[in-house]
């Protein structure tokens, strides 16, 4: 059969390929990547001497919250969905997803959604500088006029993340091939399929809370507004039932990614397969009962900081067993360290510093030192650069010769590994002490004694951003050519995408293959 | 110098550099948790160092073991992949570890919290209510009542491109213009509540942080065992001056505490009569000028020129030099849909009277007016 | 072949919008579900439907049970919103009760702005979960209150502590919070950082 694909823009504009759109995805992710990163230059700008010097209080406001909101649903969410929208149906045996118009329309919705986010910075009052958790009444009642396209388009967002959850539901449920029962899929495939059930649960929830939002700043309804009757308390409830699924959505793809990575470079069958689907599904279900954590300082009563105490330090437990269970992959295996193993053993030792972080915030009365300081900036930037973006990288540099049918320039690669992971520790590490020390987060100027602390982590910031330039010429570069990849890349790797050629054929698996 | 010859120095400066870099910072600057001078806090500190501990021991047992195989399982050595993928009594075994640290851990968490939210019998209860971007203090038992904002060294300071360096500003950021004074030794109760929006009551070293919601009120409290100053600042992002409104308590004796409240009460009174007395133009001038740069400096420029199109100016202002009325109104009430406050809700009668004399009698204005306190409060 | 996966999907794809839509309702229902959480428990110390008295005279005899053995204190504190131009105050901060003595107090109120302003009082108590125990018989947080510019008001507050209050509380702070009805809307508080902004770029 002939392999023909369309030319031109129409191409991309009309796509209903699974593999155009994950690359759709991946680019789209990528520039908000650089985008969000842009703003973290400004954010370390300012902060890299005490005083004021770069922007002013407000505009800096704004960058810190632009900056997350643009990192989360910006650039890890769609990078993980343009993972599963390449990988799934390769993975599956599957020739493409199920529902391929919509999946068109769930990724053209995001450029829409995302210039209008970012183009509120150009309005007037400014853009949202309110925290990318936008608390009432900062976000209602104090907040610039431009908050209601910042609404339009997390709405849009959501649509996009929920059509996409559906999506990939849909193609894992009913469209593997004949023998590939559920606790044969590759273990990236389990955790996606997780991740969107989680997705289809509090995507909604999130849309309910800015809709809420909405209604209270321009309808007269009083949600959170104390006058009227409401509570302004309960805006960080609604917001962090959706908020603490959201970080095990970024997450649970980042462990998948890493499953499958490991195994490959140790030669080794991936150790309790069993247990991490397991340890996968209780961290999802936890994520659901344990989200006032983020709130132990809103005055709930004792009885309430002890059960949210409680049940956070237990996910804990199947997190340990994640990392335990990679451990053991490696262990006498027969290891060799190309870039995306490098890339996904720093994950695993650097995704652990941030779970134990997690573990200290999760006591509510040591909490109450850390809550809202530099220590749980550290916290979440290990689990979501460090973490997740560490494990969007591994999996570029694992798949792209699969994607490109060209080798990635190994040389570069491992530079921009030891680059981006001495930088990234020069730039997060530091935080820990400052927020222990007692800086508050989201400050523009601090006092003096913490001045030699923000310098250091100014200077491991710049570094860390200018080695994602390096990445971007890397991934150019192998798209452009570089060595013929094989058609199983790796060494013996496991799972069906290395049984097709490279680069991967426009149409793929059109017949089911066999799986014993 | 050959090029030799300066790569070297270098090099020995950069060693030089990395020796010493750590240790100066370690002298100096706090690594790890603020310690505390309340009961409280040091149960919080015992608690986070046991936490910290037992991650460090958990991190080097896992990382020992992944780098030890990183090391030796490795293909270039000639390491074989062995072919187990799993062991349920291993899998079982490391289940049930983690979980058994984990009740080791809430124990003692649970009796510090228990302790922290008992906070019953205070000998004092203060309600400290956040501002954007101030805080106002109120002793609930003495009536004592009054405003704390960040000290004007700090505030000069922190203006963009302001030409003064921080470091040399004392206490840069964490000063305020009147601090809380608090006896030593004393249940304090705090009680937070807000006038906008979320805020959050944060000293490190008295191991508190509590929200401030407006519409609501929150308890906490500490029992501060040495006296001195404790800086804290606003821990709940709050809009544009979050990062300016510090918060300073001063621990003191007793007897100190009983002089402090009693020199508070004379000023309170102090200041209630002012409002009935008639004051001279020099005196209202004088205060007038004060007041001034405290509050209005801001956006109507020290020099009262104002910004064109942005802030009106002082001088030969069309309010600043017309009737007397309309001022006193735009002062006390505020414009709607500008930055100009209602000012009548946060200074007193003599204030006002003061600095609405001074903006008529100074930059060039010419009005001759002497505006009385007894004038505003109609 | 194809047509019947397509079926399949159908079904498969309306379960899930029917969570899809179920989670959306969910997030709504956050709010009544948080109000009868705050309700049974005394979270934040607030009171739900503070428009009504939570006390009925002719069902709650028994809370009436006078405990003379037992003093507790109680304390009134008051605050404005938003810069609200008005005096407001408790006539009396601290007052020592037994449980089951109906009590009276009273807050002072003045506007001092120029006009006629609609105020809400909402009521706040720590500990929270004294909130339960708290029984306002008369309150001027029931209604809505109007004043006539420059008017002065003092309002009654009665109330009477339950005996079945905790033993181990031995203080209470009631709260009030006066908000305008009308406050000043979002557009103006933008065009406020609007001026700011321009301000700081001028400068």
């Amino acid at each position: 059969m002939s392999d023909h694909k369309p030319t031109g823009i129409t191409r991309w504009l009309f796509t209903t390929n699974h593999k155009d759109i994950g690359t759709l995805y991946l680019w789209f992710a990528f520039i908000m990547f650089l985008v969000g990163g842009a703003m973290a230059m400004v954010i370390r700008a300012e902060l890299m001497e005490p005083g004021m010097q770069v922007v002013d209080p407000l505009f800096f406001n704004s960058m810190t919250t632009m900056h997350g909101l643009i990192m989360v649903f910006g650039a890890v969410m769609p990078a993980m969905v343009g993972f599963a929208n390449w990988m799934v149906p390769m993975m599956i045996g599957a020739p493409d997803m199920a529902l391929p118009r919509m999946n068109n329309w769930s990724f053209w919705i995001l450029p829409f959604a995302g210039t209008m986010l970012v183009s509120t910075l150009f309005m007037e009052g400014g853009g949202p500088a309110f925290g990318w958790t936008f608390y009432a009444p900062l976000s209602t009642t104090f907040a610039p006029a431009s908050t209601d396209f910042f609404i339009f388009a997390v709405h849009m967002l959501g649509f996009s993340s929920i059509m996409g959850a559906i999506n990939i539901i849909a193609t894992i449920l009913n469209m593997r091939a004949p023998g590939m029962t559920l606790m044969k899929m590759p273990l990236f495939v389990w955790t996606w399929l997780i991740t969107a059930f989680l997705l289809i649960a509090v995507m909604p929830v999130l849309a309910g809370a800015v809709t809420m939002m909405l209604t209270d700043r321009n309808f007269g309804t009083s949600f959170f507004d104390a006058a009227g009757g409401g509570d302004p308390v309960l805006f960080q409830h609604v917001f962090w039932f959706f908020g603490h699924p959201e970080v095990y959505i970024m997450i649970l793809p980042a462990f998948g990614i890493v499953s499958q990575i490991i195994p490959t470079f140790a030669r080794k069958q991936l150790f309790g397969y069993a247990s991490m689907v397991y340890a996968t599904a209780a961290i999802a279900f936890l994520s659901f009962i344990v989200w006032a954590h983020h709130m132990f300082t809103v005055g709930m009563p004792v009885a309430g900081e002890l059960y949210f105490t409680y049940a956070t330090v237990m996910i804990a437990v199947p997190t340990a067993v994640k990392v335990f269970n990679w451990t053991a992959t490696m262990w006498k295996g027969s290891m060799t360290f190309e870039t995306p193993m490098l890339w996904a053993v720093a994950f695993v030792f650097l995704f652990t510093i941030g779970g134990f972080t997690g573990l200290m915030m999760g006591v509510a009365p040591a909490d109450f030192q850390y809550h809202d300081s530099y220590f749980i900036v550290a916290h979440f930037h290990y689990v979501l650069v460090t973490g997740a973006v560490f494990a969007i990288i591994a999996g570029i540099y694992y798949w792209i010769p699969k994607w490109t049918g060209n080798m990635y320039d190994e040389r570069l690669g491992k530079i921009h590994f030891w680059w981006s992971t001495i930088s990234v520790n020069v730039l997060f590490f530091p935080q820990h002490f400052l927020g222990l020390a007692g800086m508050p987060r989201r400050i523009p100027d601090y006092a003096v004694q913490f001045a030699e602390f923000n310098f250091m982590s100014s200077i491991g910031g710049f570094a860390f951003g200018a080695a994602q330039l390096l990445f971007l010429y890397i991934v150019i570069k192998c798209i452009r050519g570089g060595d013929k990849a094989t058609d199983t890349v790796w060494e013996n790797p496991e799972g069906l995408e290395w049984t097709i050629p490279s680069p991967a054929p426009y149409h793929t698996f059109e017949t089911a293959p066999k799986v014993k | 110098m050959s090029a030799s010859k300066i790569m070297k120095k270098l090099f020995s400066l950069l060693c030089a550099g990395l020796v010493l870099i750590p240790a100066s910072v370690l002298a100096d600057y706090e690594l790890n948790l603020t310690p505390s001078v309340t009961q409280l806090g040091r149960d919080i500190y015992d608690l986070h160092m046991l936490i910290l501990w037992i991650v460090t021991i958990v991190g080097i047992g896992v990382f020992a073991v992944i780098i030890y195989s990183l090391i030796n399982h490795r293909k270039s050595k000639g390491a074989v992949a062995a072919q187990f993928h799993e062991s349920a009594t291993v899998e079982f075994v490391w289940t049930v570890i983690p979980f058994i640290i984990l009740v080791a851990i809430a124990v003692p968490a649970t009796k510090t919290l228990l302790a922290i939210e008992d906070t019953s019998n205070p000998d004092l209860t203060i309600k400290a209510t956040g501002w954007q971007w101030k805080w106002e203090y109120e002793y609930l038992d003495s009536g004592v009542h009054f405003f704390s904002s960040l000290d004007k060294a700090s505030n000069d300071a922190r203006q963009m491109n302001s030409g003064t360096d921080p470091r040399t500003v004392p206490n840069y950021l964490l000063d305020v213009d009147k601090p809380i004074v608090v006896p030593v030794n004393k249940k304090i109760r705090i009680l937070t509540t807000a006038n906008d929006v979320i805020h959050a009551w944060w000293v490190p070293e008295l191991a508190i942080k509590r929200d401030a919601i407006p519409g609501f009120i929150n308890e906490s409290w500490f029992k501060a065992e040495k006296t001195g100053t404790y800086r804290g600042q606003c821990a709940e992002l709050c809009g544009k001056d979050h990062g300016f409104m510090p918060i300073v308590v001063n621990v003191v004796s007793e007897g100190e505490y009983n002089d402090w409240i009693a020199k508070q009460k004379k000023l309170a009174k102090a200041s209630a009569a002012s409002a009935n007395k008639t004051w001279s133009k020099a005196d209202l001038m004088k205060r007038g000028q004060e007041v001034y740069n405290a509050q209005c400096a801001a956006c109507h420029q020290a020099n009262g020129q104002g910004i064109p199109g942005v802030f009106p100016a002082i001088a030969g202002g069309k309010i600043t030099t017309g009737p007397v009325k309309g001022h006193i109104d735009i002062v006390v009430k505020g414009k709607a849909g500008t930055a100009m406050q209602a000012f009548g809700a946060q200074l007193n009668a003599a204030d006002l009277a003061a600095v609405i004399t001074y903006e008529r009698n100074a930059f060039g204005n010419k009005t001759g007016d002497v505006v009385q306190p007894s004038q505003i409060s109609k | 072949m194809l047509n019947q996966q397509n079926k399949s999907h159908n079904k498969l794809v309306g379960k899930l919008l029917l969570v899809v839509v179920g989670m959306f309702g969910f997030g709504f229902a956050l709010a009544p579900m948080y109000e009868a959480f705050c309700n049974a428990f005394g979270i934040n110390g607030r009171f739900v439907d503070i428009q009504k008295g939570s006390y009925d005279a002719t069902v709650a005899t028994d809370k009436m049970q006078l405990d003379k053995d037992r003093t507790v204190t109680v304390q009134f504190t008051a605050s404005r919103n938003q810069n609200l131009q008005w005096e407001f105050r408790p006539m009396e901060t601290s007052i020592t009760v037994h449980p089951g003595e109906v009590r009276e107090v009273k807050y002072y109120a003045k506007n001092m702005t120029g006009k006629t302003v609609v105020a809400q009082a909402v009521p706040s108590i720590v500990p929270g979960q004294a909130s339960k125990y708290f029984n306002k018989m008369e309150c001027f947080c029931f209604t809505q209150q109007t004043f006539a510019p420059g008017e002065a008001k003092e309002m009654p507050l009665r109330f009477v502590v339950d005996s079945g209050l905790p033993k181990k509380i031995s203080t209470l702070t009631l709260a009030y919070t006066f908000f305008d009805t009308e406050r000043r809307k979002v557009k103006d508080s933008a065009k406020i950082e609007t001026n700011m902004r321009l301000a700081i770029k001028a400068r």
